[in-house]
């Protein structure tokens, strides 16, 4: 049997850095063995274990697609030893990759109805998945109505702008892009995600919202969401946690009796209302 | 097979029978602590209390080599991981308090969940036959029986010995505890006297354990009731976050994995963590979930009385064995705390 | 001991009740014998549960920094002479910790009851300089003078140094004794029997970190231990990190450290750990002829630089 602390080798494909302060960069990784990539079957919302031998691991959202054949993507923020470690890396370099792991956001759930999918900063790595997923010719008229409301700071710290350019165009989804001030040679929707949401007033009416960003976005989110008539069991949440073992084993990122590495990293506002606030 | 006695006069014949196909370990004193080391011969010890630190180091060794890598990116096969670690050979541990076996019963169900299983900790558990040793006379600061548990409760073991003063009776549990039974020497039928002895044994040794604490109404709040209980905020002042409790307790897991590289070789390894460290939650953007020892102290005693019986049927992630009560430097007794989250 | 309950409890009532402080840091009886437990008394209800007898072994010091509260502090001649080193190194303030100073005759070490008494132990009497030892089926007795801890039998501050008042009047303080006899004869041995020495002495070392914790002087927001960018030394029980951790522990300690023995009483695989700080104090006090904690107006030496300090080991 599998052993499960056991990372898939890949290789660094494609380099891309995403944001104008260097510290954000997408990393493209093409699995060394086929059967690797095949046993890989993950679903949006679920995330995997980045290994660099030497270094450690990190738990990193999964960014791109299972629509997307061939690769992963995987959107990396600079922050300690790892991280670093990682941004230092050149294409063609080996690493490893460990997983799909978590849980997913409830796409089966989903259909039938109208998403509204909100998303701050850098938390919209695994958006992108559920969005471009949800987009596909394949699954699209599984859903009703697709709302996408992205923030950044500054129009320099939008990742993934081929992406949403591109859904800007498209009928099929409505997506709101907006900076938090005033940025010159920005022509876009200025304001925080929270006034934003308010301003477009998606309806609750068979809806889910997906929400996923830094702690005082969701802060402020909530109320906005709440006012709208979005019940608790209508908003979808993904968890960060610190995480070593990311198979439910090594009791480190607990909330509550629940792991969020196995039983999240997505979870209902429901749920997350019954369990302690240590994350 | 019916029960067996082995005489404590044979116990060398019994030892040297297995060491053909079996390592055998058993309690002996080292620096006046008693431990488990390997023994060839009936030199062992019988009548102690307890070891000084909890057995599961035999499963889960404190540090442990995982995989193996090379980092010379001239190496073709660099940076990837090759699985490390011995394999365990077969061996036989003598010795072992029920309350121990009973915590690698709650342990094998957090090893295992419904998607994946721990290699490490299941090869050494896969070689290992448990001989336990009953309790005829509990410490003042156990109370298995609070905690599914007892002084000479099964769970978890393959053979179960009962100390009945010239002999040991031997009851064989499980296929690993026949097959050992089987195969050693020194054993005669039992009589139905001897298993008359053992069931007053165990009734007077249960009637001894006088230190009790009850979990019912634990099992019945909701997770948020007991998180905001006001109790909380004087237990934790005088703890020192120390991680004594964590590491000498026999159900305590946590762990932590880090890569150690030495020149152009490393190893993944993991070592024992506990939840008690500030760095155990720390988040890499310097946002920590549990800031303060208030967080980290509750949440020990949460995860073990009621995180845990709610993710493993019910398995409390304590047995009762009091070496947390022994040895906390200031004297956090685990009992008082669970009366107060029951109370 | 029984007069020192009875004089502790009145002070923390007195001061609780005259609002002096918001809280009394003391010991309460522990849930086990031979044991007491550090207690927060908060009012004068909560005051009566004080206690002190011969196993206040831990440093209540150790609780000190960072607090903004007002507190009292029962403290023995060792517990005295860290809050001082907490105040001249800005962790508290003078006006804040009120210190309730106990004369000590010693403490007694547990794991010397525990290997001359192996069988469980329910109930400890002591009286007179003797304790009563009760177990299932046995009663002995144990002079207190023959289990005293070591740094206590060569305690050279009995007496608080330091104090706004004595609960009952000074101790005579040990006179003729040598508090480095031990040492003496392990500076003579070769430098790689020295080191095997120390080797074997941390082999049992389980990173609990109890001593740090327990030690009044260890303070630090982040301990070196704990650091990750650069990680500077590996989390596992191999030797070269397990001795790495003490040695330096003990580095960072130098000059600073009273012998309150806190950190051998924590430890919970009964290493003698203080064998690391005691040289050091050793040498500090040789060279420099520093004793911390003596007085709030002396700075620390490895904290200053003056022109006649000793420098022959400047090579």
């Amino acid at each position: 049997m599998q052993n499960p602390y056991q990372p898939y080798p890949v290789r660094i494909d494609k380099i891309i850095v995403e944001t104008e302060d260097k510290n954000l960069r997408t990393f493209r990784l093409v699995f060394l063995n086929p059967e690797d990539e095949k046993a890989f079957n993950y679903t949006p919302g679920q995330f995997a274990e980045l290994s660099l031998a030497g270094y450690g691991e990190i738990p990193i959202g999964i960014a791109s697609s299972p629509t997307e054949k061939g690769y992963l993507l995987f959107t990396v923020n600079k922050v300690g030893s790892v991280t670093s470690a990682l941004h230092n890396m050149k294409e063609g370099d080996l690493m490893g990759v460990r997983g799909p792991l978590g849980n997913s956001y409830p796409l089966k759930e989903l259909e039938g109805r109208n998403v509204v999918i909100i998303a701050g900063g850098f938390a919209v790595t695994t958006l992108r998945s559920t969005i471009t997923w949800m987009l596909d010719p394949a699954h699209r008229d599984k859903y009703g109505k697709i709302i996408f409301i992205y923030g950044a700071r500054t129009p320099g710290m939008l990742l993934y702008e081929e992406e949403w350019s591109a859904w800007q165009k498209r009928d099929d989804i409505d997506a709101y892009i907006t900076v938090d001030r005033e940025f010159p040679g920005w022509n876009g929707m200025v304001g925080f995600v929270p006034a934003v949401t308010e301003q477009v007033g998606p309806s609750p009416e068979n809806s889910s919202a997906l929400v996923c960003g830094p702690p005082i976005m969701i802060k402020f989110t909530q109320p906005v969401l709440e006012k709208l008539g979005f019940s608790e069991e209508q908003i979808i949440m993904s968890l960060e946690n610190r995480m070593k073992c990311g198979i439910g084993i090594c009791g480190r990122c607990n909330v509550g009796p629940e792991y969020v590495c196995k039983d999240g990293p997505v979870f209902t506002l429901a749920q997350l209302n019954q369990l302690p606030k240590e994350y | 097979m019916a029960e067996m006695i082995l005489k404590k006069s044979d116990l060398a014949e019994f030892v040297k029978s297995l060491l053909n196909d079996y390592q055998v370990l058993a309690p002996v004193k080292e620096d006046q602590k008693v431990n488990f080391a390997p023994v060839e011969d009936g030199e062992f010890l019988l009548d102690f209390q307890n070891t000084f630190s909890s057995p599961k180091h035999l499963f889960f060794p404190q540090s442990e080599k995982m995989f193996e890598f090379s980092t010379d990116r001239a190496d073709e096969g660099a940076c990837i991981l090759k699985e490390a670690g011995k394999k365990t050979p077969p061996r036989v541990v003598f010795g072992i308090r029920p309350c121990d076996a009973k915590a690698f019963q709650v342990l094998d169900k957090i090893f295992r969940n419904d998607q994946y299983s721990d290699p490490y900790w299941f090869g050494k558990r896969e070689a290992t036959v448990l001989i336990g040793l009953g309790c005829n006379h509990p410490c003042p600061t156990c109370f298995c029986t609070s905690v599914n548990c007892g002084p000479f409760h099964e769970e978890g073991l393959d053979v179960l010995a009962v100390d009945l003063g010239d002999g040991l009776l031997l009851k064989p549990l499980t296929e690993k505890g026949l097959k050992v039974f089987k195969q050693a020497k020194g054993l005669k039928p039992a009589d139905d006297q001897a298993g008359e002895k053992a069931a007053v044994l165990k009734s007077e040794a249960e009637k001894a354990i006088t230190s009790k604490v009850f979990t019912d109404q634990i099992a019945q709040r909701a997770v948020m009731e007991l998180f905001e209980a006001a109790h909380w905020e004087r237990v934790h002042e005088s703890c020192l976050n120390c991680g004594t409790c964590t590491y000498v307790c026999p159900t305590c897991h946590c762990f932590d994995i880090q890569d150690e590289v030495a020149g152009a070789v490393g190893d993944r390894v993991r070592n024992w963590d506990t939840c008690m460290s500030w760095l155990f939650t720390m988040h890499g953007s310097g946002h920590n979930p549990r800031p303060g020892r208030k967080e980290r102290v509750r949440q020990r005693f949460m995860h073990k009385f009621k995180y845990i019986p709610l993710k493993r049927d019910g398995e409390i992630g304590c047995v009762g064995c009091g070496r947390c009560i022994n040895l906390c430097p200031v004297n956090i007794d685990v009992r008082d705390v669970v009366r107060n989250m029951n109370a | 001991m029984e007069t020192r309950t009875e004089k502790i409890r009145e002070t923390a009532k007195r001061l609780l009740s005259e609002g002096k402080v918001d809280l009394v840091i003391g010991y309460r009886a522990g849930t086990i014998p031979l044991r007491t437990a550090p207690y927060f008394a908060r009012t004068v209800e909560e005051a009566e549960n004080l206690i002190w007898n011969s196993h206040c072994r831990i440093n209540l010091a150790n609780f000190l920094p960072r607090r903004k509260d007002r507190v009292a502090v029962t403290a023995k001649g060792c517990d005295a002479r860290n809050i001082v080193n907490h105040i001249i190194e800005n962790q508290i303030r003078r006006d804040q910790v009120y210190i309730i100073g106990v004369p000590c005759e010693g403490m007694v070490e547990l794991d010397l009851v525990l290997e001359k008494e192996g069988r469980p132990i329910q109930e400890v009497i002591e009286s007179n300089g003797k304790l009563t030892l009760k177990g299932r089926d046995f009663s002995t007795s144990l002079d207190r003078a023959e289990v005293l801890r070591q740094n206590c039998l060569t305690c050279a501050h009995r007496n608080p140094t330091v104090y706004d008042e004595l609960v009952v009047d000074q101790v005579a303080e040990l006179e003729g004794v040598d508090r480095y006899v031990d040492l003496k004869e392990l500076l003579a041995q070769s430098d790689a029997e020295r080191y095997a020495y120390f080797q074997n002495l941390v082999k049992d070392c389980i990173r609990c970190y109890a001593c740090r914790d327990a030690c009044p002087l260890c303070y630090c927001h982040v301990c070196f231990v704990d650091e990750t960018m650069p990680q500077w030394l590996g989390k596992s029980i191999d030797p070269p990190d397990v001795m790495t951790y003490h040695l330096l522990r003990a580095f960072h300690c130098t000059g600073r450290c009273t012998d309150c023995g806190a950190c051998e009483a924590a430890c919970p695989m009964n290493i003698k750990v203080r064998q690391f700080t005691r040289l050091l104090e050793k040498d500090v006090k040789e060279l420099y002829g520093y004793e911390a904690g003596l007085s709030l107006e002396a700075k620390p030496p490895l904290t200053v630089y003056r022109p006649d300090d000793p420098q022959e080991f400047i090579k």
